[in-house]
C-alpha cells in the first residue's frame, strides 16, 4: 500500500513538473529564470510584472471569452449531433445502417490535417475566414464522439427502451431523457477530450484567424510571444498560465463529479 | 372494459418460424397466463402485442381498436418486464409518473425547468403526483418515492415496475416474467400482489411465464405454448386434469406426469405390456398411457414395478420405481403412511382407478377412453 502510493505521487510529480515549473517561471524576474542553478522557488518575486506586462499589452480576458465561446460551441453542436447520431447506429434498424457506421470508422481514421486545406478554401469561398463560425463549423460532426455513443448506447438495455416507448416517448425524448442522461460517463469523458483538445489546439485557428478579434487562447499566447515579448520568458509563462487556467480552474471544481460519473455506471436490473 | 384478441400472428426469425399462426382471447378483466418452455416463442408474441416487435401476418385487437399497425405507444397497454425496465436516473417517484406526464403534460411543459413556469403545469404535476402516490402506497412504496433504482432490491424495483404499470389505468397489462428474477419466498408474495393489482384494476392481463406453478396459481385461463403453437388454452384446472396433448402433459405438473407404452387391440381394449388396462377407446395401435404420480399406488394388481429409491416430502413421499417390463422410470406420489411396506429393490403392484388414466394417441393427441367394466381393474 505505502509503497503504491509513493510510485504515484512518483509519477503524479513527474507530470505536474513542466505546469509547476511553468508557474514558478511565471513569477519570476528574466535573471533569475536563466540562471545556471535549479530552483523551484523565486528569491525575487516578479509577479506584477510579468502578469502586468501580459495584461496590458494582449487583450486576455477577450482571447479566454474567444476560447470559451469557440469550445463550448464546438462541444454543444458535437453533442447534438452525435448523440442522436449514436443512439441510431446502436439501437435503430434501418437500411444502410452498416455502410453509415462504416463511414463513420473511416472518419476516425482521417488526421484533422487532411481536410484542412479543403476546409480552408470552402470557408474562403464562403466568406467565412477570420469569424466563430470558421473555428466552429469543422469541427460540429466528431466521428470519435458518434463512436463512442454508439459503443456506449449499444450496453443499454433494450428493454428501457422499449418500456419508454410503451410509456409513450418518440425516439426524439428517448434520447434525451432517457439514453444521454444514462450516458453520463460518456458524455463527460467525452466532453473533457473535447474541450480539452480545442481549448489547446493551435493549427485550425492558426489558418482561419488573423486577427486579436477571434484568437484563441493557444493562438494569444503565440501572438504574445511573436509581437510583444521576445525573449521575455517570466511574461510569457505569465501568458500560459493565464490560458491554460481555466482549464484548469474548471477540472477541480469539476473533479468530484466526474469521478462519481465514471464510477458509478449502476444500469444493472 | 376491453380484451385482447389475437388472431393468426406469424413470426420468422429468417428462416427459422418462431410463431406459426397463433391465436388467442384475453377476455375483458380476464387473467391469461402464456406459459412454455424457453424459445417456444412466448416473449415474442407478447413483444408483437405490445407493439415492440412486429408480425409477418397476423391481427391484434384491443378492446374494439384494431392495433395491428400503431405504435406502442397508441395502443393504450402498460407492460412489466422481466429486467424491469426502469429508469435509472430517475426516482421511483418519477419513474411512475412518466407513463402519466408523457400524456397529460405539453411538450414545453414538460421542460425541465421553465416547464413548471408555465400556466397549469403545477395544477397538473399535483394531479399527476397525487395519482403517483394513489399507485404506489398498496404496494408499500410510500417509504420509496424518493429513492432511486439502484438503491432498491430486486423485489422493490418489481413492485415500482407495477406501480409504473398500474398508474395510467392502461386497457391491458403485459407481463414478461415478472417474477423470474426474485428469490423463492418473494416470489410467492408478489404472486399474491400481482393477483391483488389485477383483482382490484380488473383489467384483461396477458402474464407470460416459463414458471408452471405461477401459471396455476394465479391465471383464470392457462395458454399452453410449445414450438410456436398454442398446444391448449383452458382453465388451470382443465389444464392439469384433461390436457389435450402429450406435451401439455407432460410439461404442467411436477412431478412430471408418467408415461408408459400402451396398445389398442382391435376391439379397443388397452393393454400395457401386454396386461390389461382396464380401459376401451375408440382409438387402435401403439398409444401412450399418462398418469399422474398421485394416481398410482401400491396395489394388489396394477403395474408390476421395481422400487428404486423413496423422498420425503413431509406432507407426502415421492416413489421413484422402474415398470418391471421395460424399465420405464415410475413416479407416484404416496401419503407418508404409506412408508411402511414398502422396501427398496421389493416388487411391487401400483394399480390406478381407470378414470385417471389418460390415453394420447401416436401423434399425442388426447385420445377419449372409458373405463371398461368388461375387465377387470388393473
Amino acid at each position: 500500500m505505502r509503497a503504491r502510493i509513493a510510485v504515484l505521487a512518483l509519477l503524479g510529480v513527474l507530470v505536474l513538473m513542466p505546469y509547476l515549473w511553468m508557474v514558478a517561471a511565471s513569477v519570476k524576474p528574466v535573471s533569475e529564470i536563466f540562471r545556471a542553478s535549479l530552483s523551484i522557488w523565486p528569491e525575487q518575486f516578479a509577479a506584477a510584472e510579468n502578469y502586468g506586462k501580459v495584461l496590458a499589452r494582449v487583450p486576455v480576458l477577450h482571447y479566454l471569452w474567444n476560447g470559451v465561446v469557440v469550445c463550448g460551441g464546438i462541444l454543444l453542436f458535437q453533442l447534438l449531433f452525435a448523440v442522436p447520431a449514436g443512439y441510431a447506429l446502436a439501437k435503430l434498424r434501418f437500411p444502410g445502417r452498416g455502410i453509415a457506421f462504416g463511414a463513420v470508422m473511416l472518419g476516425l481514421l482521417v488526421p484533422p490535417h487532411v481536410p484542412a486545406l479543403p476546409l480552408y478554401v470552402a470557408a474562403s469561398g464562403m466568406g467565412l475566414l477570420d469569424s466563430y463560425t470558421a473555428l466552429i463549423a469543422p469541427f460540429t460532426i466528431s466521428a470519435f464522439a458518434i463512436f463512442l455513443f454508439r459503443q456506449f448506447f449499444s450496453a443499454l438495455p433494450d428493454d428501457l427502451l422499449h418500456a419508454a416507448r410503451l410509456d409513450g416517448m418518440g425516439e426524439w425524448s428517448i434520447v434525451w431523457r432517457v439514453v444521454l442522461p444514462n450516458a453520463w460517463p460518456a458524455a463527460t469523458a467525452f466532453a473533457i477530450f473535447s474541450v480539452v483538445s480545442h481549448w489547446n489546439d493551435l493549427f485550425w485557428p492558426l489558418i482561419v484567424v488573423q486577427g486579436h478579434e477571434h484568437a484563441t487562447p493557444a493562438l494569444g499566447v503565440l501572438y504574445f510571444r511573436s509581437e510583444e515579448a521576445g525573449d521575455d520568458f517570466g511574461a510569457m509563462m505569465a501568458a500560459a498560465v493565464l490560458m491554460t487556467l481555466p482549464l484548469v480552474l474548471a477540472f477541480l471544481l469539476a473533479q468530484r463529479r466526474f469521478v462519481e460519473g465514471i464510477a458509478t455506471t449502476g444500469l444493472k436490473g | 372494459m376491453a380484451g385482447i384478441t389475437i388472431s393468426g400472428v406469424v413470426r420468422q426469425f429468417g428462416a427459422t418460424p418462431v410463431l406459426r399462426g397463433v391465436s388467442l382471447t384475453v377476455e375483458p378483466g380476464e387473467f391469461v397466463a402464456l406459459v412454455g418452455p424457453s424459445g417456444c416463442g412466448k416473449t415474442t408474441l407478447m413483444r408483437i402485442i405490445a407493439g415492440i416487435e412486429t408480425a409477418d401476418a397476423g391481427e391484434i385487437v384491443i378492446g374494439d381498436r384494431p392495433v395491428t399497425r400503431l405504435r406502442p405507444a397508441e395502443r393504450d397497454i402498460a407492460m412489466v418486464f422481466q429486467s424491469y425496465a426502469l429508469y435509472p436516473h430517475l426516482t421511483v417517484r418519477e419513474n411512475i409518473a412518466v407513463p402519466l406526464a408523457m400524456r397529460r403534460l405539453s411538450a414545453p411543459e414538460r421542460m425541465p425547468l421553465l416547464g413548471r413556469l408555465l400556466p397549469g403545469a403545477r395544477a397538473k404535476r399535483a394531479a399527476i403526483d397525487e395519482e403517483v402516490v394513489r399507485a404506489a402506497a398498496p404496494l408499500g412504496l410510500e417509504a420509496l418515492l424518493d429513492r432511486r433504482p439502484g438503491q432498491l432490491s430486486g423485489g422493490q424495483r418489481q413492485r415500482v415496475a407495477l406501480a409504473r404499470a398500474v398508474v395510467r389505468r392502461p386497457a391491458a397489462f403485459l407481463m414478461d416474467e415478472p417474477l423470474s428474477n426474485l428469490d423463492a419466498a418473494l416470489r410467492v408474495q408478489t404472486r399474491r400482489e400481482i393477483v391483488d393489482i389485477h383483482r382490484a384494476a380488473g383489467v384483461a392481463t396477458l402474464y407470460v411465464t416459463h414458471d408452471q406453478a405461477e401459471a396455476l396459481t394465479m391465471a383464470d385461463k392457462v395458454a399452453v405454448m410449445m414450438g410456436g403453437e398454442l398446444l391448449q388454452v383452458a382453465s388451470p384446472e382443465a389444464i392439469y386434469a384433461d390436457p389435450a396433448d402429450l406435451r401439455v402433459a407432460g410439461f404442467i405438473g411436477s412431478p412430471r406426469i408418467n408415461t408408459l407404452a400402451a396398445e389398442a387391440d382391435a376391439a379397443g381394449r388397452v393393454t400395457v405390456a401386454g396386461l390389461p388396462a382396464g380401459l376401451r377407446t375408440e382409438a387402435r395401435g401403439a398409444l401412450t398411457l399418462a398418469l399422474r404420480p398421485e394416481a398410482l399406488r401400491p396395489a394388489p394388481a396394477g403395474l408390476p414395478a421395481v422400487p428404486e429409491h423413496l423422498e420425503f416430502l413431509g406432507d407426502g413421499l415421492l416413489l421413484h420405481a422402474r415398470h418391471a417390463p421395460d424399465g420405464t422410470p415410475l413416479i407416484a406420489r404416496l401419503a407418508p403412511e404409506a412408508r411402511e411396506g414398502l422396501q427398496p429393490g421389493a416388487a411391487l403392484k401400483l394399480g390406478f382407478a381407470p378414470g385417471r388414466a389418460l390415453l394420447f394417441g401416436a401423434d399425442g393427441r388426447r385420445v377419449a377412453s372409458r373405463a371398461d367394466a368388461a375387465l377387470v381393474p388393473a
